[in-house]
């Protein structure tokens, strides 16, 4: 008997632990089906690394004593003056100007992955922005901003995106980033906007939104408390596959010309640069060229893995895990 | 033309006309056509009383309810609330009326937003009008939560994690935040088992006796608004054919269409079910976007005469009725009058492959 009141405490709590049902919240239950999707963990680890080796680019140019815009035509460059391959002071090699191409391709990652973020993050804001209210307001401001986003979709954004940078003649660096980082934002919110705006129009004809009305909720209230909370799913999926997509505008702008304007390197730009050279020169293209297509694919993998993990229904209808 | 008989009125409907536009074209929209889902309502509720409203579906009961929560601006019509008319009212002044009338809806799966936590959804009354906060909501969420016979401790828990009925309830919870005068309730339990239903009907019952609460009770289920009701209205094609006491009503329906409404009804006691005789009509109910003329009934109507086709019969108290109990028919049914075996005067098409065609 003693016994048996000696392990009750230490029983009790741990059975009434065990009963009391935790009411996990959408985001909570995400992530836990997130974290059983491997190979999105695996590249998670990646783009992890390619943050790292974008963070280190200071610390690459120290410690290979090639800062990234210098020229080192003694050493980078062989006795016929062409670029030499990866060896012990080059580790990946040196471009047709004598420039460290590791050093480079580390702060091209800090430009594209700047790019691709800061632009997906604006065309988001502004694609919720104009589809929630088209979508939930209606009437004349819907067709206004339905029509403005179908006009959007069907402009030809290279020919702008270059006219916009003849005419403005951006020198700068943060002046060409920030106009890089407007034009692909400008031509991308237009597809989330499209798709929220279809949501929101689905999703305004919930009872839940007409018990919102009926209980004087203001239309603003409406859209930030009960519609926004359902689109955080959809939102965070859009937004995640719009950064490879915008890290792959930036490349073709840059690539163009149009882009960041050097001597700061982008993968794009590193990418047409080589490519004049890359008979002699394989790795002025493959460096650039594998960095852009890991992270794209990343990006790619993570925003489905996402969209698994915060919708419940389409995993069960791929056959789940 | 309603007869309120010294009641005390809560609300009145005077002549409620909500139309639906039919639009086409992409640019400039041209309205082709429109449905008349609520076409001339008069109708009174009383302070303390449940209202039930009876009717098939794409009667416009529901457009009718959504009307008087001012969730529909009306096409035409007054509806006065307290005496002041809802349809003209200003911003201000339907907030202030929101407080006071609430809403139990159908589905309760559709009317709980799935991203939010349940004490967040019943304290949203308290949050938009500014009447509790912090720890003070949480507290009378909590009473809420008890008073409509929820575990207070849920309160952290999502609507994805209750039951249909549980989810009823929240929503029953939330309309009564706010110490509503008049709740509408959208079949409130057409979409719960059986079992549930009698306790959803049974627990609005019972907050309406202890909170003096006055119902507008929509359903089809024939025996649920007759266990619910005071008094019931009949509604066919956007219109009200009949209104009476519920007692009435179910022991004499006036109207033909109530009548086969109620022969239609299930009997549970199956030797009276046996000597029920169900009236069949003719035909289907005309699309509400071209509705008949004259009665609305007269194409399906076993009584329907000349007269139905041209004139229109008003809602009013008949020979021998009762001063409330109001019914539209030139013709009504007659105590004890077999309608199963009666003809129209009328020509009369039936959609029914396999019925000869009524001569005229």
């Amino acid at each position: 008997m003693t016994s048996l009141s000696e392990l009750e405490p230490e029983i009790v709590p741990a059975d009434a632990a065990e009963q009391r049902v935790r009411g996990r919240s959408p985001l909570q239950l995400a992530w836990a089906r997130f974290r059983g999707d491997k190979v999105a963990l695996a590249f998670l680890v990646i783009l992890v690394l390619i943050v790292v080796f974008a963070l280190m680019a200071p610390l690459w140019a120290s410690w290979t004593g090639h800062p990234y815009a210098a020229t080192f035509p003694k050493t980078g460059l062989n006795a016929s003056g062409q670029p030499i391959g990866p060896s012990k002071d080059f580790w990946l090699g040196a471009d047709q100007l004598g420039r460290d191409v590791l050093v480079r391709a580390s702060y091209g990652a800090r430009i594209s992955l700047l790019v691709g973020v800061a632009a997906s993050a604006l065309a988001s804001l502004v694609g919720v922005v104009v589809g929630v209210l088209a979508g939930y307001v209606g009437g004349a401001l819907d067709g206004v901003l339905a029509r403005v986003m179908d006009i959007t979709l069907a402009l030809p954004y290279l020919l702008i995106a270059i006219t916009l940078a003849v005419t403005f003649q951006v020198q700068s660096v943060a002046g060409s980033l920030t106009m890089t980082i407007a034009v692909i934002a400008f031509f991308s919110f237009a597809a989330t906007g499209r798709i929220i705006r279809g949501q929101v129009m689905s999703i305004k004809q919930k009872e839940f939104i007409e018990a919102a009305r009926s209980l004087g909720a203001s239309r603003w209230r409406i859209m930030f408390v009960d519609v926004l909370p359902n689109l955080v799913a959809q939102i965070t999926v859009l937004a995640s596959l719009l950064i490879p997509t915008s890290i792959v505008f930036e490349s073709t702008l840059s690539f163009l010309g149009v882009g960041v304007r050097p001597p700061m390197p982008s993968w794009g730009a590193m990418l047409g640069e080589g490519s004049e050279v890359f008979q002699t020169a394989w790795w002025l293209l493959v460096v650039p060229a594998v960095l852009l297509l890991l992270t794209t694919l990343s990006f790619n993998l993570l925003g489905d893995a996402i969209r698994d993990a915060m919708d419940p229904r389409a995993d069960r209808q791929s056959g789940g895990k | 033309m309603t007869q309120t008989g010294g009641h005390d009125v809560l609300v009145s409907a005077e002549g409620v006309f909500k139309h639906f536009p039919i639009r086409q074209g992409i640019v400039f929209k041209k309205e082709i056509a429109r449905v008349h889902a609520v076409d001339g309502v008069d109708l009174t509720v009383r302070r303390g009383e449940t209202l039930g409203i009876v009717g098939e579906s794409g009667c416009g009961k529901s457009t009718l309810a959504r009307c008087l929560a001012a969730l529909h601006p009306v096409t035409r019509g007054r509806i006065l609330f307290e005496g002041t008319d809802i349809t003209t009212m200003s911003a201000a002044a339907l907030k202030a009326f929101r407080r006071d009338v609430q809403m139990i809806f159908q589905d309760p799966y559709g009317s709980l937003n799935p991203r939010r936590r349940v004490g967040s959804i019943i304290g949203d009354p308290y949050a938009i009008h500014g009447l509790a906060d912090g720890a003070e909501r949480k507290s009378r969420v909590q009473e809420l939560m008890e008073l409509v016979g929820l575990n207070p401790e849920h309160y952290n828990r999502f609507p994805a994690e209750f039951s249909g009925g549980q989810r009823q309830r929240i929503g029953i919870a939330r309309a009564l935040a706010l110490k509503p005068k008049l709740i509408i309730c959208d079949e409130p339990v057409s979409a719960l088992d059986v079992s549930i239903q009698a306790q959803v009907i049974n627990l609005l019952k019972d907050l309406q006796d202890e909170l003096g609460l006055t119902y507008v009770f929509i359903a089809h289920d024939l025996s649920v608004v007759r266990y619910v009701s005071d008094r019931v209205a009949v509604m066919y094609l956007g219109r009200v054919v009949e209104n009476a006491a519920g007692n009435e009503l179910y022991g004499g329906p006036r109207h033909p269409y109530a009548a086969a409404l109620l022969s239609a009804a299930s009997i549970a006691d199956p030797d009276e079910a046996e000597r029920a005789e169900r009236i069949v009509l003719a035909g289907d109910v005309p699309s509400p976007i071209d509705p008949p003329s004259g009665c609305r009934f007269h194409p399906r109507c076993p009584k329907a005469r000349d007269r139905c086709v041209t004139d229109d019969p008003e809602l009013v108290a008949r020979e021998g009725d009762a001063a409330d109990h109001l019914t539209a028919c030139h013709f009504p049914v007659g105590r004890g009058e077999n309608l199963a075996g009666e003809h129209a005067a009328i020509a009369q098409v039936s959609t029914e492959p396999d019925l000869p065609e009524a001569t005229p």
